[in-house]
């Protein structure tokens, strides 16, 4: 008997009797002899809890995590501090341990919080309407694609080289399935989306234009002007942002965005080697019957009671099945409880105090690394900037216990010596100072 | 339901509510750098000029409020929760100390592979472990969730067909099938047509023959499938599959009824998701995260997701995907991002790692006898509360829509409560809350009538089973004396039932903003109409 079953041998004589069989092989019947497995799964044996425990932790201990090292790794994930309060209310049984919440008599709990997350992202985002999370940020970018297509019938994606090479590699990947082709504008020679080759693609078959906010080099855009251009032609003008960075920035809504998306990660949650964390996806009041996932609205009970149900649920697939307005069945809603907590704890004051603090922590640390800028315009958390050897440098940062940051030529092969380097609360002054005591060497021969 | 809500009679107050302006639990760390204003970092078309309305409350009043609210939930710690397709076995304490600890809690996505090992080792070693689980000798972990798992497999399916020079339109989905199937077909670009039931609940073998045509793409198929019961044909389903030339895709909602027993790939199925959330222990959270990694044969591996988790030589060493490395080393292993047929990336990053260290603990716990052991178990408690909830005072009125041995779940018809005692599925669901247990998935699959379909799992003793039992068998004797209660309820949970139609009809989906956006109006409607709806209808998360 394994220790996560109650079955001893005398409950299964019992219940094989109840049954009407003669033992538990007779219960397979009905499986083919030709599909059955005749011999043991070829997998180690079972351990004990405490030999499962020393296993996961030395396998932990070969990961160099971000206690170990002072790391300026951004790129779409970010060291941020998580509250404590995060932890011990997530794991509570009753939000950790329950399903999607069929039954709402019995899951308010759930449910409030799915309302109150919308409300969050609708603040942050300046859009009227959230659905409860989807699985994480690029996949969000992806389902705007899906519902730019079923809105405008238009077969092609306009995309920003600015948006996380993750987020058009997915969208590029979901676009197959829906019939749609992406065409990608450039960046200019200061790393923010190209207005005028951007307005060149839009044309009376795009569906969408998708730009980011602030874009992956960590420039500003100018949303605006990209809005307008998006718009032009009755497109749908998506903005993936994060979330953090809204604290500070105009939101997306007030530039007139029709969909606003983006991962979740830097609310509340661990970086968890990329996962698990959520997506958000906002929209225009006249998307609310479009939108994918799950949506909860507030009603009244039979005694006329506040309360909470999942809504709008003839988008959906379990009912809507092959005209439904997405597959997902998934809201991340442990993911999501820990973004509304943190927003909480952060409150009104917090966000914008947290934001000025990063935001003028990124203007020190570009300012004293000293290195030629590749997006010299206006940043917030993260920039890029080259490095003549960067190889070197990232040697010798090691050896110092410094990760200095996301090196672009995998992604973007024309930063061949591009360095990006992510800022957050948790890196304070002496820890830029020292990376900069690092770059010294290199701002040199950047002078000379 | 006594012991949720203690606080029932209280007014319901969201934390926007709660917010008194001035309040605050975050302190923000000293500005250790020049304070340059913001308006020299930031253009002023760029800033924001309304802070975002969020609460304003202290820590201990935030801790309230949640742990109010969890107070409101039913859940798996707590009681019985046999919902059908849903797989709701107990997630292991242990995997929440393994996933907590920093070296997989706090490890950024992009660290150098170098400095990854661990994660990548343990991503490698669960891959290997679900081949075999599956009989399928490559495993992508990227996918979300059941549903992303399809998308995935529909989207390789594309991919190989495309690559032998072929479009097809079609994909075969069963009318037993989860939503998410036609839904994602839909998503990949295909047209679903349907293949009919037979008289024993398998796939109507003379429709699939008809329509398994040359433009069909796949069959996407559950086995066990959703009432419960394996398809005896599944061999010759197969063959005729793939004697058109299309794949055969395995929905893994099902899994929990089969490991170690019989192996979807053994059953000739090309592409099958796992649902890490249902079989291997990922704790639902209310509805999420989950992860869909899929398991394909040897034909579809080129066109996997990428960047694939490889083990990789050391330089001297052949073979990049064999041998252990030389004695005494460990092997390395990488992110190979260079896949020139991939159907290219699913999501961000590597896939949902803190589902992975969970499931990968759950099946080091129970190895692969462990894991034969909780699908018998699973099976063996769903025949067992099958046998019960045959018994007289229950079988006339809620009759077993197929009456065969089940796997590790089974659906009742609720159609003998209806006509003999005047009460619906959603009635006896609802009125089993005041009991304290959660029901069983209704109205699904969507062709039985009134249907509740049960999935114990294996971490449910005998004595829980036998509770449950009991507590249909009154609530239909209940009935029986006066079918109002049953019609009403519930009394005792934290609300009653919920006008659903109003909801959907006025949505207020947002607390009001300060500057009167978003109503929060009371919508219009008698609850007791208003609920009916496939809800519990699931699909694969």
């Amino acid at each position: 008997m394994s220790r996560y079953t109650s079955a001893t041998d005398a409950d299964t004589r019992a219940m094989l009797d109840a049954i009407g069989v003669g033992s538990l092989n007779d219960l397979f019947a009905e499986i083919p002899d030709g599909v059955r497995l005749k011999r043991p799964l070829d997998l180690p044996d079972g351990r004990p809890e405490q030999e499962v425990f020393e296993h996961l932790s030395e396998l932990a201990a070969r990961n160099r995590h971000a206690d170990e090292e002072v790391t300026f790794l951004g790129a779409g994930m970010y060291d941020h501090y998580v509250p404590a309060i995060v932890d011990s209310i997530t794991l509570r049984s009753e939000f950790l341990t329950p399903y999607t919440p069929y039954q709402p008599e019995i899951s308010q709990g759930g449910l409030q919080v799915m309302f109150e997350f919308q409300t969050a992202i609708s603040e942050l985002t300046g859009l009227p309407v959230s659905n409860a999370s989807v699985y994480e940020g690029p996949s969000a970018v992806a389902a705007a694609g899906y519902l730019a297509r079923n809105q405008t019938g238009r077969g092609k994606l306009v995309v920003s080289r600015g948006m996380h090479p993750h987020s058009r590699e997915t969208l590029a990947t979901h676009a197959v399935g829906y019939g749609m082709g992406t065409a990608e504008a450039g960046l200019t020679p200061e790393g923010a989306t190209d207005l005028d080759t951007l307005a060149s693609l839009v044309d009376e078959d795009t569906a969408a234009v998708f730009v980011q906010q602030p874009n992956f080099l960590g420039t500003v855009e100018e949303l605006g002007a990209l809005g307008e251009a998006a718009k032009r032609t009755g497109a749908l003008f998506v903005v993936a942002a994060d979330p953090l960075a809204l604290g500070i920035l105009k939101p997306p809504g007030e530039f007139g965005a029709d969909i606003c998306v983006g991962e979740g990660q830097t609310l509340g949650n661990r970086l968890d080697f990329g996962g698990p964390s959520f997506g958000f996806f906002a929209a225009d009041e006249r998307f609310i019957r479009k939108m994918p996932g799950r949506i909860a609205g507030q009603t009244r009970d039979m005694d006329g009671k506040r309360g909470f149900v999942l809504t709008l649920q003839t988008r959906e697939q379990h009912i809507r099945r092959e005209k439904a307005t997405h597959n997902i069945c998934t809201s991340q809603a442990l993911n999501a409880l820990a973004g509304v907590i943190y927003l909480s704890w952060l409150g009104k004051r917090g966000l914008v105090e947290l934001g000025q603090l990063m935001a003028k922590r990124t203007h020190y640390a570009r300012a004293v690394l000293g290195l030629d800028a590749i997006n010299p315009g206006p940043v917030v958390r993260e920039f890029a900037v080259r490095v003549p050897d960067l190889d070197g440098l990232l040697t010798r940062a090691r050896a110092e216990g410094i990760n200095p940051g996301y090196p672009l030529r995998d992604t973007y092969p024309e930063y061949g010596d591009g360095l990006l380097v992510a800022i957050t609360e948790r890196r304070t002054r002496a820890d830029i100072d020292r990376l900069a005591a690092l770059t010294a060497p290199l701002r040199e021969e950047v002078a000379a | 339901m006594a012991a949720l809500d203690p606080r029932a009679g209280e007014e319901t107050l969201t934390i926007y509510e709660r917010s008194v302006a001035g309040r605050r639990a975050f302190t923000a760390p000293a500005l250790d750098v020049p304070d340059v204003p913001m308006e020299e970092i930031l253009p002023a078309s760029a800033l924001r000029t309304r802070p975002a309305e969020l609460p304003e409350v202290s820590e201990p009043e935030i801790v309230r409020h949640f742990n109010g609210l969890s107070k409101k939930n039913f859940d798996l710690d707590t009681g019985f929760y046999p919902l059908g397709s849903c797989t709701m076995k107990y997630n292991p304490k242990l995997h929440e100390r393994v996933a907590a600890l920093p070296g997989h809690a706090r490890l950024h996505p992009l660290q150098d592979p170098e400095y990854a090992q661990g994660a990548l080792e343990l991503m490698w070693n669960l891959q290997e472990a679900l081949a075999e689980i599956a009989g399928l000798p490559h495993v992508s972990l990227q996918p979300s969730a059941g549903s992303h798992g399809e998308l995935a497999g529909l989207l390789l399916t594309r991919a190989y067909h495309e690559g032998r020079g072929e479009q097809r339109h079609k994909v075969l989905t069963p009318d037993t099938a989860h939503g998410t199937n036609p839904a994602t077909v839909t998503m990949a670009g295909y047209e679903v047509v349907k293949v009919g039931t037979d008289e024993h609940g398998g796939v109507d073998i003379a429709d699939l023959r008809e329509k398994a045509t040359d433009d069909i793409a796949c069959l996407m198929l559950t086995n066990p499938n959703t009432l419960g019961l394996f398809d005896r044909n599944i061999e010759e389903i197969a063959a005729i599959v793939h004697g058109a030339g299309a794949t055969l895709y395995y929905d893994g909602a099902n899994l929990n009824a089969v490991m170690g027993i019989s192996r979807p790939g053994d059953m000739g199925f090309d592409i099958v998701h796992y649902n890490l959330h249902k079989t291997f222990t990922q704790p639902h959270g209310g509805g999420g995260p989950g992860a869909g990694p899929i398991a394909v044969s040897d034909r579809i591996e080129p066109y996997l997701p990428r960047p694939q988790v490889v083990r990789v030589a050391r330089e001297g060493e052949g073979d990049a995907h064999a041998g252990n490395g030389r004695a005494g080393e460990r092997p390395r292993f990488g992110l190979e991002h260079d896949r020139p047929r991939s159907i290219g990336r699913l999501r961000g990053f590597q896939g949902n790692f803190g589902v992975f260290v969970r499931s990968y603990a759950y099946i080091c716990s129970l190895g692969g006898d462990g894991l034969r052991e909780t699908s018998e178990t699973a099976v063996l408690n769903a025949n067992y509360l099958r046998a019960r909830l045959a018994e007289p005072g229950v079988a006339e009125y809620l009759p077993i829509a197929f009456d065969r041995l089940c796997m590790h779940e089974f659906v009742l018809s609720g159609r003998g409560a209806r006509d003999k005692l005047g009460i619906r599925t959603l009635d006896i669901a609802k009125r089993m809350l005041d009991h304290g247990v959660h029901p069983p998935t209704v109205y699904f699959p969507l062709l039985v009538e009134e249907a509740l379909m049960i999935e114990p799992t294996e971490t449910e003793p005998r004595e829980r089973l036998d509770h449950f039992a009991g507590v249909v068998r009154s609530i239909l004797e209940e009935a029986g004396e006066d079918p109002e209660i049953a019609r009403n309820a519930p009394y005792t949970t934290p609300v009653r039932r919920l006008d659903e139609a109003g909801a959907a009809k006025r949505p207020v989906v947002r607390q009001p903003s300060a500057d009167g956006g978003g109503g929060a109006e009371q919508n219009p409607g008698d609850p007791r109409r208003a609920a009916e709806n496939p809800a519990g209808a699931t699909g694969a998360i």
